[in-house]
């Protein structure tokens, strides 16, 4: 298809420009960890404190150990889109009919 | 919009995924007929156009952040089948990789996201751009709106399924186990950040993307057309 090639470009700028992000400061609401119920609560949910912990991802909140937080997030923009693209290639080539 | 676990109960959870999973299989049999090996690499651009824009937070001005999805934009372009598809990849990833969303949360995420906002976002903006050439402003203007509704729908869905946390699950003495915000906080809450600036954002970034592409990339205008005269 012609012009693809520009989305993949622009997919690249965007990701580049991703750190903007992070300029606004505070959480999502609906998103705070245990730490944050404390403070704002005086407690944490009983409930909510068993199942937070439940899953404990390799790069969390789009941090890189080892790399400031502009260029951990950046990073983890490609390496969330390649993880993204390599999966709905393959689910979309499983999916498509043949041709 | 991005639920983690903790605030819902498992029974929640539970109820959220068997809401998704119907969605889920529809989604997987209409991609069948209409994704082609053309289309494919659509469909990974948008996905990952998706997970990308998602981690553009915008200040709310009561201190929390929100953000836009993509996934109207993606519906108009591919399909509200095909957005389904292509946004629960992005969350998955978001959810196993970057703890963005939980794993037991992640029905009711793809529930709120990948299924309410693109098929409301889709339908407003088959209702504004009707039967109009592609050409016309009609297109940009109902992808900014029904990329603003769409957002909206889910995120009212969202406040739903925090609010109702409180009043079902609770200690014996009344202590709230999972989300401790009711219906009449969460739903405010979640309304004020996407009545503002998620609604904004996501309305900006559709209409944006679709009226670039009418005049700069005409023809991924008419994929979706191709597809809708498929049986």
């Amino acid at each position: 298809m012609k012009g693809i090639n520009k989305l993949w470009i622009a997919l690249v700028v965007l990701a580049l420009l991703s750190p903007l992000g992070l300029l606004a400061s505070g959480t999502a609401w609906g998103e705070w960890g245990a730490d944050e119920f404390s403070a704002m609560l005086g407690y944490v949910p009983q409930g909510l404190a068993r199942l937070a912990g439940l899953w404990s991802a390799p790069l969390p909140d789009y941090t890189i150990l080892g790399l400031g937080d502009v260029p951990g997030y950046i990073l983890s923009a490609f390496i969330g889109m390649a993880l993204v693209v390599l999966c709905a290639w393959g689910l979309g080539r499983l999916l498509a009919r043949a041709q | 919009m991005h639920i983690p676990d903790g605030y819902l109960s498992p029974a929640t959870c539970a109820v959220m995924y068997a809401a998704a999973a119907p969605f889920w299989y529809t989604a997987s049999r209409k991609v069948k007929e209409v994704l082609t090996s053309k289309t494919v690499p659509l469909l990974s651009i948008f996905a990952a156009f998706s997970f990308t824009i998602m981690m553009f937070n915008a200040p709310v001005p009561d201190g929390t952040t929100a953000h836009a999805v993509g996934g109207t934009l993606m519906a108009i372009i591919l399909g509200p089948w095909a957005a389904t598809i292509g946004v629960s990849i992005a969350l998955l990833i978001q959810a196993i990789f970057f703890g963005d969303g939980g794993i037991l949360a992640f029905g009711a995420n793809c529930f709120n996201m990948a299924v309410v906002l693109p098929l409301v976002g889709y339908f407003v903006y088959r209702a504004i751009s009707g039967d109009t050439p592609l050409t016309s402003a009609r297109h940009w203007i109902g992808a900014a709106i029904g990329g603003y509704v769409g957002i909206n729908a889910a995120a009212l869905c969202a406040a739903i399924e925090f609010g109702i946390q409180p009043v079902l699950f609770h200690a014996a003495d009344g202590t709230p186990l999972y989300c401790p915000y009711g219906l009449s906080a969460a739903i405010p809450a979640m309304m004020l950040a996407h009545l503002t600036v998620a609604g904004l954002a996501e309305g900006v970034v559709s209409g944006g993307v679709v009226a670039f592409l009418q005049r700069a990339m005409p023809s991924l205008m008419e994929l979706r057309k191709v597809e809708e005269a498929l049986p």
